[in-house]
């Protein structure tokens, strides 16, 4: 299992504890203080995953989110403090993939850590078509017409997860637990702004999504054909 | 087409209609008020004052009337008396003939007091006049004839109707004619038509002078009414906005009068408003600001303890035994410190008034099972029976469902902790307006007073009691503003020695005012138990 994780904690005791607890799990964990320096680091370690503090000084979290975001599809657990709607949804939506709220307990954290790096390691060959797109699952890839789409594994994830049962109309629980991992009830934010952010990269018309649909009141399931 | 029926149906309910909508309009205008009011007491005075004058007019002019017509008949009389005088008795036709020619030249002398009639009686032939035929149907009252017959002079106001015209008010002036062919009576009498017409046009400008007066006094009321009204209305509108939260608005400042200052005290007032509502509102988010840096600052070290401690405990069987003691009771802190601080941070949240209600249709017997799912572990390491009383039916209400499950939760989870291991009952019920929660516990009951006591902030039940399940002392103050923000009731009913029973009731539909509970606060066993008034 892929294991380099980065910390972008601007407070040193945690970021040690953290670095602590990520060691005793098998995980090599990197640091980095201040957000200004973050994007530099990310580029030197190419880290399988982003533990990321939203208050930082120098950039914001969300600053540093978004710039390591454009440059790369890596899962990102946002560490916030904050459980406040606006934060959370400010964060998930400039391109963190789960969070977790302080004060944590250690396999909490870990539990999040290894559902976002288990993705994709799915070796089936498997091939799945969803509206006009055409998903490749073991090869990550999503085309529409042959052109390549790129999604985050998270992303993908989510749209393999709608695409395997056509007909089914998913919860958002239900996604959560499929695509997130958890085992009991979490915050249905996550699966509201993930599908906004899918749709923004694989609808023709995110307004009108073909694709990805809203069942009202339930939840969501894949367009026809 | 309406049936005539119909139509008088309709005319009759705007009849009857209308009263109710003038007192409406008489208490809700208060120049109507000052109109009418004006207008009243202005036509009492005009009554009063032109009564007065029309009498005192009136009296003046017959007075006037009354003095000449005496000076006249008196004058008339001495030249009657010269005339009889000379006339020689023997003759009747003589006397007759003088009679007439007397009431003749007595009829044609004029005078001051205007046109007059004068007619001669025999005082030995009561019943016709000798003089004047015409006269004949003459009836002078009796009184006035007795006056006369008894040698006084004397005058009196009638009626009478002089040669079958019509009858007209008139002065009767009644003097004896005293001769020696014999005793007569000489009345002179003057209509007062002219003077009666004068008296009516008077009467007549004085009432149209009054009516003026009325209407130019009562106009007068309107428009005074409407000046004060009219800035007394602006400020009741303004008022109304600024209350709406318009707190820039002000009222217009015209002048330096009274209404003026009724402005300027309002534009004062609102001002002063204005700056202790944003005070506030820049205090709240200050507090708001805080709670959240608080938080932050707080839950990072918490973090890290939090992890340690769990580390800690993680490796804990590798220790000494009271390094291990040590690391257990580490863990078990840090969780209560951490429960401590989410529910201070909840509190002040509401504090600062940041909660909000996020409202959604739920079965509420759907929400009770999934805390009891949550809480069976627990009560069953008390050994406490969770049972649920409810219906076939869905208990439909509109609630912020994370709320109202950590309300129940919060209940039940106390109700384990207080129920000495009996079973604790859950009950569901609602009704057209309202759903209700119970949940009762038959432990050590509450004291008298208690019942709401329990909701203060880090209240406990006995100081001396363990703190079994690691309750905070805000579960039930939380609980209680979540209720509060529903527009709910949260209650508490306990005897001694009978348990206790907590009751929650929140409207069906979110925001509507709740009036009653569909399900009891005081459980029926409790007091029958009891012994305690039914």
């Amino acid at each position: 299992m892929r294991g380099r994780v980065l910390v972008v904690d601007d407070d040193p005791a945690l970021a040690e504890m953290l670095g602590i607890v990520l060691r005793s799990e098998g995980f090599e964990p990197s640091f980095v203080a201040d957000g200004v320096r973050a994007l530099s680091v990310f580029r030197d370690v190419r880290p399988d995953l982003v533990l990321l503090d939203l208050m930082l000084p120098g950039a914001s979290g969300i600053d540093v989110c978004r710039a390591i975001r454009s440059e790369s599809v890596v899962p990102i657990i946002m560490l916030t403090a904050k459980s406040d709607t606006v934060d959370v949804v400010l964060g998930l939506e400039s391109g963190a993939d789960d969070y977790v709220v302080k004060p944590f307990k250690p396999k909490e954290l870990v539990a999040r850590v290894r559902a976002q790096l288990r993705r994709g390691d799915s070796d089936q060959p498997e091939s799945l078509s969803i509206g006009d797109l055409q998903i490749d699952v073991p090869g990550h890839t999503v085309t529409r017409d042959g052109a390549a789409i790129a999604l985050t594994p998270l992303e993908f994830d989510l749209l393999v997860a709608l695409a395997r049962k056509p007909r089914q109309v998913f919860s958002r629980e239900l996604l959560l637990e499929q695509v997130w991992d958890y085992r009991h009830a979490a915050d249905t934010r996550l699966v509201n702004v993930h599908v906004q952010r899918l749709r923004s990269k694989i609808e023709r018309d995110p307004e009108n999504p073909t694709v990805v649909l809203t069942v009202r009141g339930v939840g969501y399931r894949a367009g026809a054909r | 087409m309406p049936s005539p029926g119909e139509r008088l149906a309709a005319l009759w309910a705007a009849a009857a209609a209308a009263p109710r909508l003038l007192r409406q309009r008489w208490r809700r205008s208060l120049a109507l008020r000052v109109i009418v009011s004006t207008v009243i007491v202005c036509s009492v005075v005009v009554v009063i004052v032109g009564v007065v004058l029309l009498g005192q007019i009136r009296d003046r002019v017959l007075e006037g009337k009354i003095g000449a017509a005496v000076a006249q008949s008196t004058n008339g009389l001495r030249y009657a008396e010269s005339q009889l005088t000379a006339v020689d008795p023997i003759n009747g036709d003589d006397v007759r003939t003088t009679l007439d020619r007397t009431r003749l030249q007595l009829a044609d002398r004029g005078g001051p007091a205007g046109q007059f009639e004068v007619v001669i009686f025999d005082t030995s032939n009561p019943t016709a006049p000798i003089a004047r035929l015409t006269a004949q149907g003459l009836a002078v009252p009796s009184d006035l004839r007795a006056d006369i017959a008894a040698g006084q002079q004397s005058y009196q106001l009638a009626t009478v109707a002089i040669d079958g015209e019509q009858p007209t008010t008139t002065l009767l002036v009644g003097l004896p004619l005293i001769s020696n062919i014999g005793a007569f009576e000489l009345y002179y009498l003057f209509p007062l038509d002219q003077e009666q017409a004068n008296l009516d046009r008077i009467q007549g400008t004085v009432f149209a002078a009054g009516l003026v007066l009325v209407l130019i006094v009562g106009a007068i009321g309107g428009a005074v009414a409407g000046i004060v009204v009219r800035p007394v209305r602006d400020a009741a509108r303004t008022a109304k906005r600024f209350a709406a939260g318009r707190l820039e608005d002000r009222m217009v400042v015209r002048g330096e009068d009274d209404m003026a200052v009724l402005a300027t005290s309002f534009n004062d007032m609102a001002a002063s408003l204005q700056s202790q509502i944003l005070q506030l509102e820049q205090l709240s988010r200050l507090q708001q600001r805080f709670t959240s840096d608080v938080s932050h600052e707080l839950r990072t070290p918490l973090t890290t303890v939090r992890m340690a401690a769990d580390l800690l405990y993680g490796y804990r069987e590798d220790f000494p035994a009271a390094v291990a003691r040590a690391a257990e009771l580490l863990q078990d802190e840090v969780n209560r410190f951490e429960s401590l601080l989410a529910d201070l941070l909840e509190i002040s949240r509401y504090d600062a008034g940041a909660a909000a209600l996020d409202p959604s249709r739920a079965d509420l017997r759907v929400l009770v099972d999934r805390v009891i799912a949550a809480t069976a572990a627990v009560a069953a390491r008390q050994g406490t029976d969770l049972v649920v009383h409810t219906t076939d039916q869905p208990v439909l209400a509109e609630v912020d469902s994370r709320r109202v499950e950590r309300i129940v939760r919060n209940l039940v989870v106390n109700a384990v902790e207080h129920g000495e291991g009996l079973p604790v009952e859950v009950s569901v019920a609602v009704d057209g307006h309202a759903a209700a929660i119970t949940v009762r516990d038959h432990g050590i009951g509450l004291q008298p007073g208690e019942a709401t006591q329990v909701f203060s902030r880090f209240w406990r039940a006995d100081p001396a009691r363990r703190r079994g399940l690691g309750g905070t002392g805000l579960g039930l103050s939380i609980s209680l503003e979540d209720a509060h923000l529903h527009g709910g009731w949260l209650q508490a009913w306990g005897e001694p020695g009978q348990g206790a029973q907590f009751r929650l009731t929140v409207p069906v539909r979110s925001g509507e005012e709740l009036t009653h509970s569909p399900l009891p606060l005081v459980p029926a066993s409790g007091w029958a138990a009891a012994g305690g008034p039914r």
